[in-house]
């Protein structure tokens, strides 16, 4: 045998035994299709520009720069619902405004989430008792993801809200179910 | 846990989509030129960012060329009037609150003054100094996201962030003194929620000397850009005799050359106690009554309501914030009608009581309201074709809150 026949028996003598990530130094990982997926989507969840009421001021104080939404991936707020991943419902939902609400969520491209921002788009709010017009939760006619409190709440609550959902999108399964929906503080 | 991809709209919410179908009217005969097309309809909002919230605008169009513009509202309807007639007086007030919630204590004040008048109460001093200084605080921060946001939608990123800056200070402040950042619930019927924390009168004097400075810096920012000028000086004209009949107030009206504030015509509070000028639009870079001229009333009304804040502080005298505030409040049989300036115009109240401790009858007059009714009028008395673009630069410089034209 030639010697670089000899090496070549030595590489797949090697390629045998070694697992493929030690195989090539620090350069190789071995992940799930999943995991990749997810890591890439949670690191660049867009969201709706999309204010109806008080809280949209909040969504606007948050991106703003002393809260800075931009560290978590979240500053490309898109006008369009067909370039977003994420729906923001900030406000009282109206029962004039949940049809348009509900045509905005099917416009947007799957996957999509929906964050619940304050007691109104949660379950009616303050104004649960004498509001006739006034839907009494936006989980009545979108799926919602993760709810959080707070009338309105603060910036830093809805970072939190935003970081479950970070959470959520990490440890979900393209072929699995989807999970629950989770409240924040 | 159920499956709430299943989940789907119970049958009593279904809402029907009919306010599709208006007549298209023939163009007027002074856009007939060579370019003339077939009008078509355009609607902007409820969702668009620039309509500053869920205001929907029906445009008529001959192609680039605004033709006609019908507001269409009620997608923020929160049935404040149902809740008035249903809670007592001093459960109303988180609700005024809601209604413009870029100025929540401007709201507040408002409907207390109405109740007081109402009940005949004579609030102390300190009370009313207290108020007029975070009035005027609530006007500076209400004024600064009307200047960011009109950045925002004129193209301009940095005024956005600039103004939010300054206006987290006065939040922080707000937050010291009444425990929320933005829906307050401060200003109660009779008095006031609480007291000065100690040190908040120093603080305040600190923003004060910090904030004056920077508004030449928001000047030389956004106010006097080129660009900024030849978006707006020539676009929007609200002329005085037509706001006027449309009822407009507010900078809306000053910035149309209108001399006109209800803090020194028909002084609420203290505020005939103050000395400071009223703002008017000038026609500075173009026709009186453009969008630059309502957006300058603004910018130089923030600097007022400096000069305000500071005589007030200076005069704050010692008294009880909770001596006069009824342990539940029963107006006598009868009427009122109150209005303040709210930094978006005239808000009144009106409000009657039969002798019950839950108002008959409570009815807001809204600013924002007056000023969206007057926005075709602006079409029709546009010198020349207006564009989408400029519509959206008149409704930015309306500075409208949806909260309070709905209601």
């Amino acid at each position: 045998m030639s010697k670089t026949q000899t090496e070549i028996k030595i590489r797949e003598k090697a390629e045998q035994t070694l697992p493929l990530e030690g195989r090539h130094g620090n350069n190789v990982i071995i992940t799930s299709v999943d995991k990749v997926l997810s890591w890439a989507r949670q690191s660049s969840v867009w969201p709706m520009s999309f204010g109806l009421a008080c809280c949209a001021i909040e969504m606007m104080a948050t991106a703003a720069g002393r809260f800075d939404i931009d560290r978590f991936g979240m500053g490309v707020m898109r006008a369009s619902p067909r370039q977003s991943d994420l729906m923001i419902v900030a406000g009282t939902v109206t029962m004039k405004m949940a049809l348009r609400v509900k045509k905005l969520y099917e416009q947007m491209p799957e996957p999509k989430y929906v964050l619940s921002m304050g007691s109104c788009a949660t379950c009616g709010g303050p104004y649960w008792k004498h509001g006739y017009h006034v839907l009494k939760g936006v989980d009545q006619i979108v799926p919602v993801d993760v709810y959080v409190a707070g009338c309105p709440p603060r910036p830093e609550a809805l970072l939190e809200g935003l970081m479950m959902i970070q959470e959520k999108i990490k440890r979900e399964e393209m072929l699995g179910k989807k999970l629950a929906p989770v409240m924040a503080a | 846990m159920p499956d709430v991809f299943a989940l789907q709209a119970p049958p009593r919410y279904e809402i029907e989509d009919d306010d599709l179908l208006i007549n298209i009217p023939a163009p007027p005969e002074k856009y007939s030129g060579a370019y003339l097309t077939e009008t078509y309809k355009v609607n902007m909002g409820p969702q668009h960012p620039s309509t500053h919230g869920v205001l929907r605008l029906e445009l008529t169009m001959d192609g680039e060329v605004v033709l006609s513009i019908r507001p269409h509202i009620g997608y923020l309807h929160r049935c404040f009037e149902k809740h008035a007639e249903n809670l007592p007086y001093a459960g109303i007030v988180p609700y005024t609150d809601r209604m413009d919630y870029l100025a929540g204590l401007s709201q507040n004040m408002s409907f207390a003054v109405a109740v007081e008048r109402l009940m005949g109460i004579k609030v102390p001093e300190r009370v009313e100094y207290i108020r007029v200084i975070i009035c005027e605080l609530q006007r500076i921060a209400s004024h600064l996201v009307a200047f960011g946001t009109y950045g925002l939608d004129m193209g301009a990123f940095t005024p956005f962030l600039w103004a939010f800056r300054d206006r987290e200070m006065i939040l922080d402040l707000f937050e010291w003194l009444t425990g929320a950042r933005l829906l307050y619930n401060y200003i109660w019927v009779g008095g006031l929620a609480r007291d000065l924390p100690e040190g908040w009168v120093a603080k305040t004097r600190e923003f004060l000397d910090y904030f004056e400075p920077k508004i030449n810096d928001f000047n030389d920012l956004l106010s006097y850009n080129h660009i900024f000028i030849t978006r707006t000086a020539n676009v929007g004209i609200l002329p005085p005799e037509v706001a006027i009949s449309y009822g407009v107030t507010g900078p809306n009206l000053r910035g149309s050359g209108v001399d006109w504030d209800l803090r020194r015509d028909d002084p609420y509070s203290i505020y005939d106690r103050f000395k400071w000028n009223v703002a008017l639009g000038k026609g500075r870079f173009g026709p009186i009554g453009s969008c630059w001229d309502r957006y300058w009333v603004r910018i130089e009304e923030m600097a007022e309501s400096v000069k305000i804040c500071r005589q007030a502080l200076e005069g704050l005298p010692e008294g009880d914030v909770h001596e006069t505030i009824p342990r539940k409040a029963r107006p006598p049989k009868g009427d009122v009608y109150a209005r303040t300036e709210s930094p978006r115009g005239e808000l009144g109240y009106y409000v009657i009581s039969d002798g019950s401790d839950v108002p008959l009858r409570c009815k807001a007059r809204s600013p924002c309201f007056t000023a969206i009714s007057s926005l075709n009028a602006v079409v029709q008395h546009a010198k020349k074709p207006m564009l989408i673009a400029d519509v959206v630069a008149t409704v930015a410089s309306y500075d409208i809150v949806l909260g309070e034209v709905d209601r």
